[in-house]
């Protein structure tokens, strides 16, 4: 292969003004001062949060990427070989205990760690992720359309049960949806296996259809396209910020949550800022912006919570344990799809 | 060149433009390899590991087909598509038949208004939907107490989206044909009705089995809709969905794209079928028909027109309502705040990405389509490799987006994969957009080409015109209306664009379309609705002008035509 010197210095420079051209496009570079974090957080959420820690660290230029749960955890795991953010943030204890298992977290303890409980870290020392807020699951009522159906206000999960609310109530589907899950996890754990499967078979009798995204059922009740919309609370605060007529209630035995989490990813390009972005997740600052976002909170702050969030919220979460949760996801949403998916037409 | 050198192969003597010809269908043969086949084969075997990525064999197969849901699902998807492409068929023929065969004024503003469905993002033809028939919507009683949200939501949203594209490539078939016919016809005193079943019918048989199957596969292999407007009526599509972002199971996933394959397969064999059958329709002395006034035939193709322009505006000002009311539907006050967008990574950059990456892709996929149909029709030798490359370019349409993401996502994440530097850049999302459109691209490249009798080429290769020449003098402008379609056809497409992008977009490329999802998660579904209609107001005057410059281009190239219904 004896090619002309011309040409081949031509090539060369040619190759050379691609690989340039390349670099230039390259989206996922590190750069020191300059991190990428995934994170599984509300648009509005992260713009707040980030705020908050651009004020603390200045000199760091953290690159979001947003995206619902699902998403940054295949993206995650398509990643694997060759991962290209620094950190994790916001991301659900299920999914991340599960990245975790993969071997795609890495270890660090961030200062202040002493301030969190026991049941906001990962098991392991240094923990692999640490908790930052969590929130749990509501009913968001409509009260215009409960009015006009003459519907009353669910005290017990079993009201929901009752022939009243048939057609009356959305939910997320458990199978596409982690707050879908959540619930279900919580019912189990709350009632024990046996008697959370008779509740749902009774419940999904009355179920108007199992939506893809957790937040949609509170919006449909919002929209009053449904009467009950099984939810998140923080939607239904915002909802009602907008004017819904939502009541969110939280029924008497408790209800299943779910909690957010950070970690550093293995093969991080910058670990340095990306500790230091571990250190302040854990922070004081960090809590307090949480505080005014989520129900509940890795550690008390002293805080002003949105006055649309139900009262008693945070004493009705359960003793959750997140670890059971993990473990049985793909047993319990099988036998979920087994009882319920394959009939989840539309009932009138 | 170094080829003209190297004796030829078998008895084939290979001129110039042969090799050219040669050496293009490889060039498009490793587009294809890259842009295609390597992504969506990636994804699809991972349909034969477990989770650990161990080959498992068909262990995934087994588990899924004891999976109770599935056979729902799969007559489910069945059911709405079949239903979908039965509507849309009879209802975009019509339209076509109207905008290319009558004479009937403001043809030009219902050309632009078919397309008007393929300016919004999905979520927008949705919240439309539900505005309008949804439990607390203004028409709810139309549907006699059933509900929008299930196969009545997917079949209509599915209408309404495949519209465009159907009367994109109706129009197409039915523009080529041969004036000399109904003049036959009309000498000896054909009925209309006859000679619609006997010219015009035949004529666009082949464009109109290419829509069905489109059609059909569209609205089998879309995930967007049915998540959006579904509720639980499950559908192949949806249970990707469920697989891949609800539990991050990939195999299961790839196994369900696999089931979703074989129709596409099918769907293959019956092109291939048809082809065999079908001649050119436009022979070298073929006279461009030019429909002639008819009265009262013109007025009833104006009422239909004006019908579907009317329910086409009546969702997309739904949708601008929804951008502009305080709350729906208890607080109908007007408001502009839902136009501030103040989240992280929703803004005015989204938007410029997206322009980019429409005109990007437009221009690409315009020229990549055109040359890639031209190869697959036109050329003497190589039957093979002509056939596998048509083969090739209507894979795209079998994958569904969010598989074809995925496959390019752990593609360009492969660490052996020197492409890597690609990921998150638009370059990327351009590729992986031009690949998801090809199909429909290449088919209407293809149903003008094959209205063109062969005996052009063998005109111009007899008169040592050379095969570049001919192609720029004589091929482009006489399919000029057909490129200009599939441009604009594409740059709607990319500002709308979704499933595959949701995986693909980097730090600093993120698009308006899915800034329209971000916002919806957040919970502000009017501010998502505004997004949306920001795309829609883009689209619009790039279609204007579009229109300008096409009037002006088909002036020039178009004379032709003209001179003929002047005859």
């Amino acid at each position: 292969m004896n090619l002309p010197q011309l040409q081949s210095g031509r090539t060369l420079r040619f190759a050379r003004a691609v690989l340039l051209a390349g670099f230039a496009a390259l989206s996922f570079a590190a750069k020191a001062g300059e991190i990428t974090v995934y994170a599984a957080v509300e648009a509005d959420n992260l713009k707040f949060f980030g705020d908050a820690f651009t004020k603390a660290h200045p000199g760091i230029k953290v690159n979001w990427v947003r995206d619902s749960t699902g998403i940054i955890h295949a993206r995650l795991l398509a990643e694997k070989d060759n991962p290209r953010a620094d950190a994790i943030f916001g991301m659900s204890v299920t999914n991340t205990i599960a990245l975790e298992g993969m071997g795609l977290l890495q270890p660090y303890e961030p200062k202040g760690l002493d301030k969190i409980g026991a049941l906001y870290r990962s098991k392991t020392n240094p923990p692999n992720w640490t908790g930052l807020y969590g929130w749990g699951s509501v009913v968001c009522f409509n009260t215009i359309e409960a009015k006009k159906s003459n519907l009353q206000k669910p005290v017990v999960w079993a009201d929901l049960g009752e022939p009243a609310y048939k057609g009356k109530i959305t939910m997320p589907n458990p199978a596409s949806s982690g707050t879908g899950y959540l619930m279900v996890s919580g019912w189990i754990q709350m009632f024990g296996e046996e008697k959370a499967w008779a509740f749902m078979d009774k419940l999904h009798q009355n179920i108007a259809a199992y939506s893809h995204s957790g937040s949609k059922p509170c919006e449909q009740a919002a929209a009053g396209e449904y009467v009950v919309g099984l939810s998140l609370p923080l939607r239904g605060a915002r909802l009602k910020e907008q004017g819904a007529p939502l009541d969110l209630v939280i029924p008497k035995e408790g209800t299943g949550w779910e909690m957010q989490v950070a970690g550093i990813l293995k093969g991080a390009k910058n670990i340095a800022d990306a500790r230091t972005f571990m250190d302040w997740t854990v922070s004081q600052s960090a809590m307090e912006a949480y505080g005014r976002r989520a129900e509940v909170t890795a550690y008390a702050v002293n805080v002003p919570r949105s006055e649309h969030l139900p009262a008693d919220l945070v004493p009705k979460m359960i003793k959750n344990d997140f670890d059971w949760a993990a473990k049985n996801q793909s047993r319990v949403i099988a036998e979920w799809r087994k009882r319920y998916d394959a009939k989840t037409e539309p009932k009138k | 060149m170094s080829a003209v050198a190297l004796p030829a192969l078998r008895r084939v003597v290979r001129d110039r433009d042969d090799w050219l010809v040669l050496g293009l269908i490889l060039a498009f043969g490793v587009f294809f390899l890259v842009a295609l086949v390597l992504p969506v084969g990636i994804m699809l075997s991972r349909s034969l590991q477990d989770t650990a990525g161990n080959f498992v064999g068909l262990a995934n197969y087994r588990t899924y087909f004891a999976t109770p849901a599935l056979l729902q699902s799969i007559a489910n998807s069945f059911f709405v598509a079949a239903l979908s492409t039965l509507i849309v068929v009879v209802l975009a023929f019509i339209y076509a038949y109207a905008l290319t065969r009558s004479h009937m004024p403001f043809r030009t503003f219902f050309k632009v208004i078919a397309f008007v469905p393929l300016l919004m993002p999905g979520l927008l033809k949705a919240i439309a939907l539900v505005y309008w028939f949804g439990n607390q919507g203004v028409l709810k009683s139309a549907l006699f107490g059933a509900s929008i949200y299930g196969p009545i939501g997917i079949v209509s949203a599915s209408v309404l989206w495949t519209f465009p594209h159907a009367v994109m490539i109706l129009s197409t078939a039915l523009l080529m044909s041969d004036a000399r016919l109904y003049e036959s016809a009309e000498a000896l005193k054909t009925s209309r009705l006859r000679t619609f079943r006997l010219v015009t019918l035949p004529a666009v048989r082949y464009g109109l089995i290419s829509t069905a199957i489109f059609v059909f596969i569209q609205v089998l292999t879309d995930f967007g809709i049915p998540k959006v407007i579904g509720g639980g009526y499950n559908v192949l599509a949806t249970d990707i969905y469920k697989e891949v972002v609800g539990q991050q199971n990939f195999a299961m996933g790839a196994v369900v794209s696999v089931v979703l394959l074989i129709p596409a397969v099918a769907a293959f064999i019956i092109d291939r079928i048809v082809t065999g059958r079908q001649v050119a329709q436009l022979s070298a002395r073929a006279v461009p028909y030019a429909p002639k006034p008819s009265p009262a035939f013109d007025r009833a193709m104006l009422i239909y027109c004006s019908v579907i322009t009317v329910l086409t505006l009546a969702v997309i000002g739904m949708a601008q309502f929804a951008a502009v009311v305080k709350f729906w539907p208890y607080n109908l006050q007007f408001t502009l705040a839902h136009y501030s967008f103040d989240v992280e990574g929703v803004g005015w950059d989204n938007f410029g990405n997206s322009l980019i990456l429409a005109f990007s892709v437009a221009t690409l996929g315009c020229v990549l389509s055109f040359v890639s149909a031209y190869l697959v029709e036109k050329p003497r030798h190589d039957q093979k490799a002509r056939q596998v490359l048509h083969m090739v370019a209507l894979i795209p349409m079998a994958i569904p987006g969010l598989v074809l993401g995925l496959g390019y996502l752990l593609f360009v994440n492969s660490p052996s994969n020197p492409l890597g530097f690609l990921y998150g850049t638009l370059a990327l999302l351009a590729l992986s957009t031009v690949s998801h459109y090809y199909t429909v691209i290449h088919l209407t490249a293809i149903t003008a080409l094959k209205q063109m009798d062969r005996e052009f080429e063998s005109v111009a290769a007899s008169l040592k015109v050379s095969l570049v020449k001919s192609f720029f003098r004589v091929t482009v402008p006489v399919c000029a209306p057909a490129i200009l379609d599939i441009w604009i056809y594409l740059f709607l497409n990319s500002m709308t664009t979704v499933s595959a992008a949701i995986f693909l977009y980097g730090i600093h490329t993120k698009l308006a379309s899915i800034a329209v999802i971000h916002l919806d998660e957040a919970g502000r579904l009017a501010s998502a609705a505004a997004m949306g209609m920001l795309i829609v107001y883009a689209c619009v005057v790039v279609r204007l002008v579009h229109v300008f410059v096409s009037s002006r281009v088909l002036l020039r190239t178009q004379r032709w035509r003209a001179t003929a219904s002047a005859s």
